[in-house]
């Protein structure tokens, strides 16, 4: 089962839990099952039906280009993060 | 399976180098290519050296006015009025603009690929409406006939200010008591945390933790806590910005300019101006530099204005003081940061927080910085609280792996005081707690194969670091950096052609010699000559969407699309051949060495092929189009030698050697040249650079005669190791190279300087006159 890190801000909502498996087979279903689980979630990381401004998601490690349509393996580690600028 | 500290290395020279470029070489690998790792001459060398190639300044067009900008000469301010009626009545003078001359913008973030932008804020910094936050902040400009003739107008140009008090250092900004720069900003928790409700200067609030902080620290046998500051700094490049602009009856905006993306310029001049991104044409000049610095418009949207307004192509140039004064440097910034190591000397927690200066808007790389201050070092137990902040000086902008050299200098140093206060040889020390693949940032993302640990093997087997250094204040000291590279989106076409060769189109700027890297690429996977590869850079409506050459990501993304593109290629000319031979496609094999194979022994050449184009079907062109993101991560570890003369405090650097994981070398040559310039440019952070700001806000050395760049007189000839440790998500193994080797000199020297003078440099710059003043003070 794909397994999620929580961001620290968000812990809030998962009363502390780190990492989380959660069976999805996409990224948007992975946050709409964290938000059934733990209503507030996809508030955190959505705005308007997508990732919020500047809010990108790893799997394995990889920044997807795919973002919320980024599909996932049973064996999957999702992060959110942060868009990193370059110079 | 052997672990990775039963492998064997061996230093070795670089094959075409010179005696100071060396290789980290495995015993059983090396890679086996016949363009990649090669030293083929650039493809515009002769231009760029005859000094035909050009510029963003260099554009002439017919009826071109010239265009002068009007800069703010407080601060802190609030713009009560503009008048512009006596500069509009000059002589010569064809067009005078100001904000109200474009469209209105609302606080929508656009996305720039490697990063977000409010275009409210950044419709502010082209040209502000309401506030100035900068001394320089532009507020108008003139069209005319001449640059005399438009500044001079500019200077009839009234603008009525309520000048209010400036704040200029994060720690002041942040109190509640500090003027506000900007009433719409909000703290935002991030990532996915919740946003206040008072306006602040504190624009973000990034936050990160793993494991158990707390007994981490616990569980240590020392614990060490600094505090840091760095100064404002900026990317230096040698080409001031520049633009011209035709705004077309017909609608259409052509800009030309220097940039590091062309694309992004395109939709940032869209949006700003209220226009399709159709209707914007970028061309891209040949770039003097950027480092991060020119991506975002300044002058750009300025000088479309001007031509709508005047119905004449305009350009607008900056010099150097306008340069310092008004684009993006990289934040000066505060750090305290805290680690904890074990008896056996391995690292049991770290804890930081990280002040960064956004600038006059928010935007600073409080992030990144936040994600590099320990991804050096496997961290078991991390708390890391970074915070973005407005104050009055330009709004910051990317600067080579922006945000992790800060944070290098205040890691790297602590380790070294671990070190010595342990009795640990640094590198010992490093080998000891360097993350390898599978091991979790703070943050927690797990790294994919990695060569922090090569990196340190290859200091450990130098001949730099075997060798003595002897004399009185003489010290060596190292330091490690990580940055993260970038994919993204390149788009490459190529066409063949009858003569056997191969005309490559790209998007990418070429910035130090991504043209020749992307061609080599190609002509690998084809088995051609790199010269038999002519590659050319294109305006945005002759290419797809293509991100910016930054984020060290082109000869990683925009090389992944050339590879595209040559196999697309390989596998039209199979049909081509199964036609000539009159058999089925599959049953042709193209061999990586320019030979087409089929049944019965039927082979024909690239170069023969290519003659058969228009008999069997008519021009090939290959495509490639990629949004790669598998673009793996980079680390480098330096070594300095320094002696510091004890009665003036300045610091001369005897030997530095770059050591860096570049995955693969594509041209050897240009990799060298990243590691060396972006150490040079460290070192310059390191002892010399920096904004001096008097309390009004007022920059006092916006030239490079006070502003004191490292030149070739300061600097020994810099060794480099590569180390090739491949990236698994590119064919022949490319990792990013540019920007990570800015990241550890600032504390390398600083740990050489302690090494040679007995004092703990933790503010940068470590300047004469910083470092006399701790010579003396430790004498006290």
């Amino acid at each position: 089962m794909p397994r999620v890190h929580i961001p620290a801000p968000a812990r809030d909502l998962t009363g502390g839990e780190v990492e989380l498996e959660v069976e999805a087979t996409s990224v948007r279903r992975l946050i709409g099952a964290l938000d059934e689980r733990y209503p507030g979630f996809a508030e955190r990381v959505l705005e308007d039906g997508e990732l919020k401004p500047g809010l990108r998601v790893a799997v394995d490690g990889h920044i997807s280009a795919m973002g919320l349509l980024a599909q996932l393996e049973p064996d999957s580690q999702v992060h959110f993060l942060l868009a990193i600028g370059g110079g | 399976m052997a672990t990775v500290e039963d492998r064997q290395f061996r230093i070795e020279p670089f094959p075409g180098g010179t005696p100071g470029n060396l290789r980290l070489v495995e015993d059983g690998r090396l890679p086996d290519y016949d363009v990649v790792g090669t030293r083929p001459i650039r493809h515009d060398g002769t231009d760029k050296v005859t000094g035909r190639a050009r510029y963003g300044a260099d554009i002439k067009l017919s009826g071109l006015l010239q265009g002068y900008v009007l800069r703010s000469p407080h601060a802190h301010a609030r713009i009560k009025s503009i008048d512009t009626s006596k500069a509009a009545e000059v002589p010569g003078v064809h067009a005078v603009c100001t904000n109200a001359d474009m469209p209105s913008a609302d606080h929508r973030a656009g996305d720039l690929g490697e990063g977000i932008v409010d275009w409210y804020h950044l419709n502010q910094n082209v040209l502000a409406s309401d506030k100035v936050l900068y001394t320089g902040h532009a507020v108008a400009a003139v069209a005319a006939d001449s640059v005399h003739i438009a500044e001079e107008a500019a200077r009839l140009i009234e603008v009525e200010y309520e000048v209010l008090t400036p704040v200029l250092d994060v720690r002041e900004a942040r109190t509640a008591d500090a003027p506000v720069l900007n009433d719409d900003v909000r703290t935002d928790l991030q990532p996915a945390g919740e946003q206040g409700d008072t306006p602040t200067n504190v624009a973000k609030h990034f936050h990160y933790e793993k494991g158990d902080v707390d007994a981490g620290f616990a569980a240590a046998e020392l614990v060490i806590e600094r505090e840091f500051t760095t100064k404002t700094v900026h990317q230096g490049y040698i080409e001031p910005h520049t633009a011209t602009a035709l705004w077309s009856p017909d609608g259409k905006i052509t800009v030309w300019t220097s940039t590091q993306g062309s694309f992004m310029i395109r939709m940032q001049v869209a949006e700003l101006l209220g226009v399709p991104i159709s209707k914007v044409k970028v061309v891209p000049m040949e770039i003097g530099g950027g480092f991060g610095g020119k991506i975002a418009v300044y002058l750009q949207p300025v000088a479309a204005v001007l031509s709508k307004l005047s119905g004449r192509p305009v350009k607008l140039n900056m010099d150097r003081s306008n340069v310092f004064d008004a684009t993006g440097p990289t934040p000066g910034s505060y750090m305290k940061v805290k680690i904890g190591v074990d008896a056996d000397g391995m690292i049991t927690a770290g804890e930081a927080e990280l002040l960064f200066e956004a600038g006059a808007f928010p935007g600073s790389p409080i992030n990144p910085g936040c994600m590099c201050v320990f991804a050096c070092y496997d961290v078991p137990n991390g708390r890391i609280d970074g915070y973005d902040i407005c104050v009055n000086k330009p709004r910051s902008n990317a600067y080579r792996a922006p945000g992790s050299t800060h944070v290098a200098f205040a890691t790297e140093t602590i380790v070294d005081e671990i070190c010595e206060a342990r009795g640990i040889c640094p590198v010992e020390f490093r080998l000891k707690n360097a993350v390898k693949e599978g091991d979790e940032r703070v943050d927690g993302v797990t790294y994919p194969p990695i060569g922090m640990w090569e990196t340190i093997k290859a200091v450990e087997l130098s001949d730099h670091w075997q060798s003595s250094l002897d004399g009185p204040n003489r010290g060596r000291g190292i330091a490690s950096g990580f940055w993260f590279n970038f994919g993204g989106n390149s788009v490459v076409t190529a066409t063949v052609n009858e003569d056997g060769t191969v005309s490559l189109i790209e998007g990418s700027t070429d910035i130090g010699g991504t043209r020749a890297a992307v061609a080599m690429q190609l002509a690998e996977i084809l088995g051609i000559a790199a010269e038999d590869v002519t590659p050319t850079v294109v305006d945005t409506d002759s290419i797809g969407h293509t991100d910016v050459t930054g984020g060290s990501r082109t000869c990683h993304a925009t090389g992944l699309a050339a590879i595209k593109a040559a196999e697309d290629i390989q596998a039209q000319l199979c049909q081509r051949a199964a036609m000539l031979w009159d058999v089925e496609a599959d049953q042709v094999e193209y061999d990586g060495r320019a030979t087409l194979s089929g049944p019965e022994g039927k082979t024909i050449s690239f170069q023969e092929i290519a003659g058969k184009l228009t008999q069997t079907g008519g021009p090939v062109v290959g495509r490639g189009s990629v949004n790669a993101d598998k673009h793996g991560g980079a680390f480098g570890t330096h070594i300095a030698d320094v002696e510091v003369d004890p009665d003036t405090g300045k610091v001369q650097i005897l030997r530095y050697t770059v050591v860096q994981d570049v995955g693969t070398a594509i041209h050897p040559s240009y990799v060298e040249g990243q590691m060396q310039g972006g150490a040079a440019q460290g070192i310059g952070w390191a002892l010399n650079e920096e904004y001096h700001y008097g309390d009004d806000g007022h920059l006092h050395n916006a030239t490079f005669l006070d502003y004191r760049i490292p030149t070739c007189y300061d600097l020994p000839d810099i060794e480099t190791i590569i180390v090739e440790v491949p990236n698994p998500g590119h064919p022949f193994g490319v990792r990013g190279v540019g920007e990570v080797p800015i990241v550890p000199p600032p504390a390398a020297m600083a740990n050489a300087i302690y090494r040679a003078a007995g004092v703990r440099m933790r503010s940068l710059p470590m300047s004469p006159p910083k470092v006399l003043h701790e010579l003396l003070a430790s004498d006290e």
